[in-house]
């Protein structure tokens, strides 16, 4: 199958605008006679099931939680990026496009980029009239602040809870769309298969969370919007029922998966305590516009870091990048701390840290204003590390966040499967190999609201008239015994290792081997130890319970099983990927000063990878980048 | 990094469905970590009856940053714990004692029916908000952002109650099983905001008279907001009580006019 990225003609600012023109629309009294399934409740989701139900589509969402408002969506701390230049800063539709681009390393398709900059500016006007209190200036004018990255403050913030309120936002708009009856919705309800006919999406297949039920939905298309899949490494940011799993099944149905070895590493996060440790935290990247970050200049300070004067501090990013010092991308501020941890001025009890520091901002600002700006995060630190970060400095290290690859898509964000839709975390389309701060709420909501609600139109135009395939055919029954079995194997295996223990050893390999640094030599090693991880899983995991009721660790052990697939997909295409760029950092492609090092020559394109069987090497499939608008340059922050 | 570990008894409450009975259960737990947050500890234990041969915990959680509002139970008959304004997983075992003897049970109100163990159904709280705890603002019809001036006292005051997590602690903690808190949250929230004017009264009526079909009625305590891991504030029920009275004044509804 070839890839056809469907990149409209013309001038690039005028893509976005004609494309709309020209793509079939649904009459109003029709669309009522298309259904739409969205699996996921996140920002994108939840944004897009509300958005297509208010235009009339019937709309099926489903949502693994006990209610939409749960995804974890809701805990993105800083805000979101939009180009509406309030504070006269020099910020335009151009500047966010050329950021973007930039900002990852040219790796990204340059049209959806252009487009995402360009209804970055109607997200903000439909969050405030949908009531998210953003935080306002006396005059009652929305505030900005600055992040990494950019030299424009253009980020839209509601304390250090943003994501929590575009969340709810999105969420009302969508209990608004259940209560008027346009919108079903099924909570803690998994969806376990996507099934096609054709090579056409026409259904799922769900789990009823509370009876174990196994159960067909067909549509005339679906959506998936459900999020990315950093708990591969076991420990992320992530929450930790997030998973690959409707991405992968779908990816088994021979959807593409593109660009998987694009992981981001946040430079924020609280370091890692001890093996019982379930998830890391981060801390939001917004801490950077006023903390300072720092590591001893010898490494073997043992002094309180109150204690070391400032001629003894390294402050290495203000060094390395006077620029943009402690606001460089995030790619960059984590590949130079682990460049400090790893020569041994790590500080912290465990060495695996380095410091953020609000000394300096304190004294100029006072405690109240550093207070205002960070109170919430600072409490959520002092609870996790038990140390008041207005006396003590952070102590942080990054860890794995955000994932820029996914399943790939169009620029219609359909999917090489015709009908299937996938949104925000889950595709691969906007943020190219590293994504900039406060972008991830911005594509998530530009998706949902503005950018699908269009293109669906023109592919269920021309199927007015059919109905939906019915779910006592065949591929839907097939599907639904798939999962049955599957969840009948997981209980008769009774082995003597939890899910957990396997998952976590799954973790440390991917982590060690394909995390912030990569090598031939460590990505083959990896290739040789996950399929072996991957059988003990299925010989010898012990899942206790029934299929029959609530049963947590079968749940978990399905996602666990399908990270045990796709972690070696990440790996080959780390591997095939002999280039360092963004968040994917080969050791053996970097300059002499130890930045990343692009090979455009042979890598400036998507890698879309056709699933052939588990145990089956993948095909790759190449779709070009050209970029016309921002030139391939080399990514400098000094 | 070693701090001494921390033996814990842990009494549970075991069941199996919503319709089986159910039971406490005691458990010991060693080798905790004073790092560890409560539902690691919890983590460990289930890792502990599973190599026992024993269905681990049923408990609901997700983000483990205290925002998404998952996680909730009773511990020693607080809900999410002796912290305040705190959520069950930010909650730290360095807050206890060696040798604590802990209950766990999970939020009890007759709107929650208990999925199994310390799972409940909270889904009663989206019927509140499906109610009306929306603004009507189809996607595509927004001014600019900056047309709607909202002062920032009044921005700060509407994300204070804004940032309520919907996680029922409020009504695990109402001697009355009240969602009184939860609801003015919302309700604040909205109609503080000028974006909110236009459907205050009918939002405030569906709101609360959807609230009292699933929930008790607020007699004061004050319990809620001791047990909010957001800390939000009963001051936002008095406005809850003070909009209800003025929608009943400004009802614009028909007579006649038949609502659910």
């Amino acid at each position: 199958m070839a890839l056809n990225s469907h990149i409209p003609e013309g001038p690039m600012a005028d893509k976005w605008t004609n494309h709309k023109f020209e793509s079939a629309l649904v009459n109003p009294a029709n669309k009522r006679k298309f259904k739409v399934i969205v699996v996921g409740t996140g920002l994108a989701g939840a944004s897009a099931a509300a958005t297509l139900a208010e235009l009339g589509y019937q709309v099926t969402a489903i949502s693994f939680h006990d209610t939409p408002r749960r995804a974890h969506s809701i805990a993105a701390q800083g805000g979101i990026n939009a180009a509406k230049n309030y504070p006269n800063d020099g910020d335009s539709v151009h500047r966010l496009f050329y950021d973007t681009v930039k900002g990852g390393d040219f790796r990204a398709r340059e049209a959806n980029v252009h487009r995402l900059a360009e209804v970055s500016v109607n997200i903000i006007d439909q969050c405030v009239a949908q009531g998210v209190p953003f935080a306002r200036e006396y005059g009652g004018q929305l505030d900005n602040r600055s992040f990494g990255g950019a030299q424009v403050s253009r980020t839209f913030y509601a304390r250090g809870q943003t994501g929590q309120q575009l969340l709810l936002g999105a969420y009302q708009a969508l209990a608004r769309q259940v209560s008027l009856g346009n919108v079903e919705l099924l909570t803690r309800t998994e969806m376990l298969e996507l099934v096609t006919k054709d090579d056409r999406a026409v259904g799922v297949v769900c789990r009823d969370l509370i009876t174990g039920a196994v159960f067909s939905l067909s549509g005339h298309a679906v959506v998936l919007a459900t999020g990315g899949y950093g708990n591969v490494y076991y420990l992320s940011t992530n929450a930790k029922l997030s998973n690959v799993t409707a991405a992968w099944r779908a990816h088994k149905q021979g959807a593409y998966f593109a660009n998987p070895c694009y992981t981001q590493i946040h430079p924020t996060c609280i370091p890692a305590s001890d093996d019982f440790q379930s998830k890391l935290t981060l801390m939001s990247e917004s801490l950077r516009n006023d903390g300072r970050i720092w590591v001893p200049k010898d490494s073997g300070d043992s002094r309180s870091p109150r204690d070391i004067p400032e001629a003894d501090r390294d402050y290495y990013l203000e060094r390395r990048y006077p620029a943009f010092g402690n606001l460089v991308p995030r790619d960059i501020a984590s590949r130079a701390a682990k460049r400090e941890v790893d020569e041994g001025r790590g500080v912290g009890p465990l060495k695996n840290g380095v410091y953020l520091d609000f000394g300096a901002a304190i004294s100029r600002l006072g405690k109240p204003v550093i207070e205002e700006r960070y109170g919430n995060l600072f409490e959520i630190y002092e609870r996790i590390a038990d140390d008041n970060p207005y006396d003590t400095p952070m102590r942080i290290y990054p860890a794995v966040h955000y994932t820029m690859g996914g399943l790939w898509v169009d620029y219609n964000l359909m999917s090489n499967l015709e009908g299937l839709y996938v949104l925000g975390e889950a595709n691969f389309s906007d943020h190219g190999a590293n994504r900039l701060g406060a972008s991830a709420l911005m594509q998530g909501l530009a998706d949902g609201y503005f950018v699908l609600p269009y293109t669906i139109g023109a592919y269920l135009a021309p199927l007015l008239g059919t109905a939906p395939l019915a779910t006592d055919e065949p591929v839907f029954k097939a599907a639904e015994t798939k999962v049955a079995e599957n969840s009948r194997r997981l209980l008769s295996i009774k082995g003597d290792r939890t899910v957990d223990d396997i998952h976590r050893e799954l973790g440390k390999v991917m982590w060690e081997n394909c995390g912030m640094g990569r090598t031939e030599a460590s990505l083959s090693k990896a290739l040789a130890d996950i399929p072996a991880i991957r059988e003990e899983f299925w010989t010898n995991v012990r899942v206790l319970g029934d299929n029959e009721s609530l049963n947590q660790s079968l749940e978990k052990a399905g996602r666990v099983a399908d990270f045990l697939e796709f972690g070696e997909l990440l790996c080959n295409d780390a591997q095939q990927r002999k280039e360092s760029c963004g968040g994917h950092f080969r050791e053996e492609y970097q300059t002499d000063e130890g930045e990343a090092l692009r090979d455009d020559e042979n890598f400036a394109y998507v890698a879309a990878w056709e699933f052939n069987g588990v145990d089956t090497a993948p095909t790759l499939h190449k779709e070009d980048l050209e970029f016309k608008e921002v030139h391939l340059a080399t990514r400098s922050y000094k | 990094m070693s701090a001494p570990k921390m033996h814990i008894k842990v009494t549970a409450w075991r069941q199996s469905g919503p319709d089986a009975p159910g039971a406490f259960k005691d458990y010991d737990v060693n080798d905790v970590s004073p790092d560890m947050s409560f539902l690691e500890m919890l983590d460990t234990l289930n890792e502990r009856l599973i190599e026992n041969n024993e269905e681990p915990i049923a408990f609901d959680h997700d983000c483990r940053e205290g925002i998404c509002g998952s996680c909730g139970m009773m511990i020693n008959g607080v809900p999410h714990g002796p912290e305040r304004g705190t959520a069950t997983c930010q909650l730290h075992m360095r807050k206890f004692n060696d040798n604590a003897h802990i209950t766990v049970e999970p939020f009890r109100a007759a709107a929650f029916t208990i999925n199994k163990d310390l799972s409940v159904d909270r889904s009663a709280l989206d019927r509140i908000v499906e109610a009306g705890g929306y603004i009507t603002a189809p996607t595509g019809s927004a001014p600019d952002a900056n047309l709607i001036p909202v002062p920032k006292a009044v921005s700060d005051t509407a994300m204070d109650a804004a940032q309520c997590i919907g996680c029922g602690a409020c009504v695990a903690a109402c001697p009355n099983s009240a969602a009184q808190l939860f609801t003015s949250a919302k309700l604040a929230h909205l109609n503080l905001l000028p974006q909110g004017q236009a459907e205050r009264w009918d939002r405030t009526i569906d709101m609360v008279e959807t609230m009292e079909m699933y929930f008790g009625s607020c007699t004061n305590f004050r319990e809620c907001e001791a047990a909010c891991p957001k800390e939000i504030s009963v001051d936002f029920i008095a406005m809850l009580n003070k909009d209800y009275v003025k929608s009943q004044l400004k009802q614009r509804r028909l007579a006649g006019q038949v609502f659910p």
